[in-house]
């Protein structure tokens, strides 16, 4: 009863709060009104715009598909392993969070470019990356990765071993306890994990850019064509841009959608164990 | 609804405002204090750095802020109204933008022009000696996209020759096609000899002679909402003399004077 009627926000902090959403939502607002409606359609559907968009798609969904088969061993390893340099290992896993994607466009060159670490390798097997979809989807990978970890990372910790131990206990090998005990426990943390790695990769632009080039249909996603249009065609850009503001809505609300508060769970979850690790990594 | 709009009108207001009045002390005031701002296309950094110093040596009391950038990017933040005394494109095109907007004071100046080359990596390993080893196959080629300039003039030439480019990358700015040929990614790209000349010893260059069908011109002017216009036109004056296109040509930019 006394919780109800005490509200524990200074009025000013609303000003702030208000002035926060603001500094969101008012570019956005104003990109909108930017939008030349009469030309919007044939803008969005010329053949370079669907061309960008079906490559991002492509190249997204692959990445993710990526990130969840490397991720969640990742994932499991960090929370239930024990190990040496087991928050060494985190915080690098992580960094791509925090670091500039051209940074990570540089370091991916260095790796698998011509001239790179593994370079001269892929080229005697006849692999070559750099210019290439491959590359698109790598360059993806890399930046949307540490979003899987981490939320399901969180969402491990936060439910714990008892039921694994039991599971144990009753005689089920390691592979059934994770198959049937563990999987499913964090089932929404990986859902909401990989909804975020899709959005990432889906704005990635600066390791694109800089590892992968630009090429119709081959390496230029939506991002690049925007940034490529705005040179000649400020309308298009801002067409473009107003439909990957509209996947990247579609996304957040796909992530924190809350039918039976289980997502809403894990998205708490997941900003709690956000912040440690981050903490660690500066 | 009226009063929101207010309401979010002063809230944009104190946004804008407040990081300006906190870089205030850094910024110029702009009238009478001798400070010119020139605006210039990113491939000019060596030769208006260079000159900017021969400027304020001959205008005691003036400073000369220089901002580098793409054409198109420069003449977007001009359109927005950023604070500028002289613009100088590295395409007619986007000056002609700005002359359509009523941005421009007086004709632009055309005080230099650039000619593509091939940059190849050191050692030249695809052995590029021509405009039509481009085209060979398993030739990995880096150029512009035809919507920035140096894409146009590749364009031209292409069409001009009857040559069919398939390039493996299409970058947004010469120096990003320079920078796939340096990392030896590129086996070969199209840039300016300006951009050959000044990546010496990273790149090597091979001239062709079909690009003079597609020369670019540099032209300058001075902004209609300059406020040091008489500095403004002095410095469009510095890069048509002899001391500027000396300057200039030992970047390696055209003579802007045929």
């Amino acid at each position: 009863m006394n919780r109800q009627a005490y509200s524990g926000v200074p009025r000013w902090i609303y000003a702030l709060a208000v002035l926060a959403a603001l500094v969101v939502v008012l570019p956005l607002f104003a990109m909108v009104a930017r939008v030349n409606w009469a030309s919007f359609l044939p803008l969005v559907t010329s053949e370079s715009a669907l061309s960008a968009l079906g490559l991002s798609l492509r190249t997204s969904v692959a990445s993710t598909v990526l990130c969840i088969v490397l991720g969640v061993p990742l994932a499991l390893v960090l929370a239930r392993g024990r190990f040496p340099l087991q928050g060494l290992l985190r915080s690098l896993v992580l960094l791509p969070l925090v670091l500039p994607p051209v940074v990570g466009g540089i370091a991916l060159l260095y790796t698998f470019g011509r001239q790179g670490l593994l370079g001269r390798t892929l080229e005697f097997l006849g692999l070559q990356i750099a210019f290439s979809t491959t590359a698109v989807v790598l360059a993806q990978t890399f930046v949307a990765l540490p979003f899987l970890v981490v939320s399901l990372e969180g969402a491990l910790r936060t439910g714990g071993e008892r039921y694994e131990a039991v599971a144990a206990t009753l005689g089920a090998s390691p592979g059934r306890v994770f198959r049937r005990v563990t999987l499913p426990l964090v089932l929404p943390g990986l859902a909401s994990g990989a909804v975020l790695s899709f959005a990432r990769s889906l704005g990635e632009f600066g390791a694109t850019l800089t590892f992968a080039g630009s090429l119709q249909g081959v390496t230029r996603t939506l991002p690049l064509e925007i940034y490529l249009q705005r040179e000649t065609d400020p309308d298009a850009a801002v067409a473009l841009s107003l439909v990957l503001v509209a996947v990247a809505v579609a996304v957040v609300a796909l992530a924190y959608r809350r039918p039976s508060g289980g997502a809403l769970q894990t998205s708490t979850q997941r900003t709690t164990t956000a912040a440690a690790p981050g903490g660690n990594v500066a | 609804m009226k009063k929101g709009q207010k309401l979010a009108a002063l809230l944009l207001a104190f946004l804008v405002a407040a990081p300006l009045a906190a870089c205030g002390g850094g910024q110029a005031t702009g009238n009478g204090g001798g400070t010119l701002t020139v605006l210039a296309a990113a491939s000019l950094k060596a030769s208006f750095t260079e000159l900017a110093k021969t400027f304020e040596t001959q205008h005691p009391g003036t400073t000369v802020t220089l901002s580098f950038a793409g054409s198109a990017d420069l003449a977007g933040q001009i359109n927005q109204g950023a604070p500028a005394d002289v613009f100088a494109s590295a395409d007619t095109r986007n000056m002609e933008k700005l002359q359509e907007a009523g941005l421009v004071d007086g004709e632009p100046q055309v005080f230099a022009t650039n000619t593509l080359a091939i940059a190849v990596p050191p050692g030249n390993t695809a052995g590029i000696r021509s405009f039509a080893d481009l085209s060979k196959p398993g030739i990995r080629l880096v150029q512009c996209a035809k919507q920035v300039p140096c894409g146009a003039a590749a364009a031209a030439i292409e069409q001009k020759t009857g040559t069919d480019l398939a390039p493996v990358s299409e970058e947004n700015s010469v120096t990003d096609v320079l920078g796939k040929v340096i990392s030896g990614e590129a086996d070969a790209g199209l840039v300016y000899i300006t951009d050959v000349r000044s990546a010496a010893g990273q790149v090597e260059g091979v001239p062709f002679p079909e690009a003079a069908s597609a020369v670019n011109s540099y032209p300058a002017a001075v902004l209609s909402n300059s406020r040091n216009s008489a500095d403004a036109r002095a410095f469009l004056n510095l890069l048509t003399s002899p001391e500027g296109q000396q300057v200039l040509a030992a970047a390696g930019f055209g003579s802007g004077r045929n």
